[in-house]
């Protein structure tokens, strides 16, 4: 009886492909639709309510007065440009780091080699944000390791904790894997029979390098940039922690209202410049041919 | 800690404590004018405090919820304690409104949180009946205005303090004598103070003192003009600050480490250093303190409101009182604490205040919730949302 019923289920579903197609894809789709794209657009519709001053309660009418705040009080501009200036340094740091690191893995390595070395980039994706953030206080704070080093050198000794230097450092530490790996694989994908002919025809490593390997393994870079370029901009707990007294960025004005104010409705006006940020570069790096590298 | 300092102040500050006692009625009704009747005024409160719900979910500051007395607690009253620290009073409300009155019986909050939770419907009406150890609290913390409305009760007091200036032994040896240690140019890059809008009151404060042709009475009712002095003092300040702390936590090892050294701390903080062997300590400044009176407020939605009441009747009874007051530093409202404050620790009562008269209240300029409607009558006050505002500018 059970079994009938299942075989004719199965034929009805053999028959229409279109309905296969809805069973399989709709609560994945319902996933996306629903806690997704409606938990943003409700994070977007609150950006226009405003809070009661006094209790933080919030007021549902429509009021565009956070973006207003947002665009007139200059305390914002100085932290949105604040924010996108380290998240660029960030991302141009990692990949001049990335790229011969990269270049060597893919092309110079031995295979055992290349293993060992990838495993040593993925490793410190395993340990806890939080960790490798103490870590580097201990390293350059003033009783730290860099200090004691300094010291034991006679060298001057550097007061780098708590401060835009140490901000840059650790964020360029943390994401610099993101990079790595999309301009790992964007170099394995050039054929070594290029580099070859490119000699053959009489151009120097030099120019090889650059008018060969360079417009191949760029949508790779681009890549890793929206990675390192996107963590950056949305971090709030490296500034928080190991940040000094200029470390306001725009994940810390959104804690901060959030969380410290109370204001919501200001939070996600504050989410929206993140979100247009990040949509233009999306917009420019898909340009660049970045997707068909990832 | 050089409190002997404030103690000789005591003489000068009783006849403050006269002017703040006669001017306090005229501040709760002002206030209560503008902003009419507590949301949760008529709820109901419990009758008799019934059988433990098995836990209880408390928001606090860090070191109210230390396992030397949570652990007897959970074992006479089988009350699972979870703790979720908070590092502002701002911090506190939010996490209250947000869901926070469904999921959390208790709030240890700060006189400058407190108005903003009962207006804002978060806490409900305590039975005062059921917690009998409060008949033993200072008179002024029986039905202080900031957890007491028109006569009903929205929490029990806890223990209060004043915020101090921390400073490093090394670079210091003489203990400062002023808040401008922590303006003077010449400290650039070792000075840390709490990221926090009630900050300005501490501007206030100082230039209440230095600057008395400002007229600044209140460090909390602030007119523009003595609003945009403060404004502008931690606008100056910013060049020297190292870091401005959001835990407790971040201040301690900005000293551990040697990286500031001068701030503005809760006792706390020089409690823990002294114990890790940091050579740091604290004073109260000439120009006075601010500081804060704790109350533990009831959720509204609380849901385990017996576990709640054992909590709150716990935490009155003198021994709870003297840990708390010796581990954090700060005074009990439980006057019989005294006792065994001294049984901890040798003179612990006399060092931190347990046995000072009523008028030591009045020295410190207690933390409360900046409204428009201030003292003066005229309603032309800076309101918090504006303290708020300067802050990020300020912050930058």
């Amino acid at each position: 009886m059970f079994d009938q019923q299942q075989r004719e289920a199965g034929a009805a579903l053999w028959r229409r492909p279109w309905l296969r197609a809805v069973a399989t894809l709709s609560p994945p789709l319902l996933w996306f639709l629903v806690i997704y794209l409606a938990s943003l657009v409700a994070l977007l519709i609150t950006a226009f309510f405003q809070v009661d001053s006094l209790t933080g309660n919030i007021v549902y009418q429509w009021t565009g007065s956070n973006f207003s705040q947002l665009f007139t009080q200059s305390v914002y501009a100085t932290i949105i440009w604040r924010t996108i200036l380290m998240a660029v340094l960030v991302t141009v740091t990692d990949v001049i780091i990335a790229l011969p690191f990269a270049f060597f893995l893919a092309k110079v390595a031995s295979p055992r080699t290349r293993q060992w070395f990838i495993a040593l980039t993925l490793l410190p994706l395993w340990a806890s944000y939080l960790a490798k953030v103490y870590a580097w206080i201990n390293i350059l704070s003033d009783k730290g390791v860099l200090p004691d080093i300094e010291r034991t050198l006679g060298l001057p000794v550097t007061h780098l904790a708590y401060s835009t230097v140490a901000m840059w450092l650790v964020f360029s530490y943390l994401w610099l894997p993101f990079m790595i790996m999309p301009v790992y694989g964007a170099f394995e994908r050039v054929p070594d029979s290029l580099l070859e002919a490119s000699a053959d025809l009489g151009a120097r490593p030099w120019y090889t390098l650059r008018r060969v390997l360079w417009p191949l393994v760029f949508p790779g870079v681009v890549a890793g940039s929206i990675f390192t370029f996107s963590l950056t901009l949305g971090d709030f707990i490296t500034p928080l922690l190991i940040g000094g007294s200029n470390a306001n960025f725009i994940g810390n004005a959104i804690y901060d209202s959030a969380l410290n104010g109370g204001n919501l409705p200001f939070a996600a006006a504050l989410a929206f410049v993140s979100i247009a940020i990040m949509a233009v570069y999306l917009v420019v790096a898909r340009f660049f041919g970045a997707f068909e590298a990832l | 800690m050089n409190y002997q300092l404030l103690t000789r102040r005591v003489v000068v500050a009783s006849a403050m404590a006269l002017m703040a006692v006669t001017t306090l009625p005229a501040v709760t009704l002002s206030a209560g004018a503008a902003l009419g009747t507590p949301p949760t005024q008529g709820d109901g409160t419990l009758s008799s405090i019934g059988k433990g719900e098995g836990s209880l979910n408390l928001i606090a500051w860090e070191g109210y919820a230390q396992p030397q007395w949570v652990k007897p607690f959970t074992q006479q009253t089988g009350c699972q304690v979870n703790v979720k620290y908070a590092g502002s009073s701002s911090e506190m409300v939010s996490l209250m409104n947000h869901g926070g009155g469904h999921q959390y019986d208790l709030v240890s909050a700060s006189g400058d949180a407190d108005l903003r939770l009962i207006y804002g419907g978060d806490v409900r009406p305590v039975n005062m009946k059921l917690v009998p150890a409060t008949k033993n609290f200072h008179p002024f913390l029986q039905a202080p205005s900031f957890n007491t409305i028109n006569g009903v009760h929205y929490g029990v007091s806890y223990e209060f303090g004043p915020n101090v200036l921390l400073y490093s032994k090394t670079a210091y040896p003489k203990a400062p004598t002023s808040w401008s240690v922590i303006y003077n140019k010449a400290n650039k890059g070792k000075v840390t103070i709490p990221n926090n809008p009630i900050q300005i009151a501490d501007a206030a404060l100082y230039l209440s003192k230095t600057t008395p042709s400002l007229g600044i009475t209140d460090p909390y009712e602030l007119t523009q003009t003595q609003f945009n002095a403060a404004v502008a003092l931690l606008k100056a300040e910013h060049p020297l600050i190292k870091k401005y702390w959001d835990l407790a936590s971040q201040e301690i090892s900005l000293f551990q480490n040697g990286t500031t050294t001068v701030g503005a701390a809760w006792p706390y903080q020089t409690n823990t250093l002294v114990a890790a062997g940091a050579k740091v300590a604290d004073t109260i400044p000439s120009e006075g303190a601010t500081g804060w009176a704790d109350s533990w407020l009831l959720a509204t939605n609380a849901p385990h409101p017996n576990c709640a009441y054992k909590w709150m009747n716990y935490v009155s009874t003198p021994l709870v009182q003297a840990q708390e007051a010796l581990y954090f530093g700060e005074t009990p409202a439980n006057t019989q604490a005294c006792a065994f404050m001294n049984k901890l620790q040798k003179g612990g009562c006399a060092a931190y205040h347990a046995n000072a008269p009523e008028s030591y209240f009045a020295t410190i300029k207690f933390w409360k919730t900046p409204l428009p409607t201030c003292d003066n009558g005229q309603n032309n006050c800076v309101n918090f949302t504006q303290w708020q505002q300067a802050w990020t500018q300020i912050v930058g």
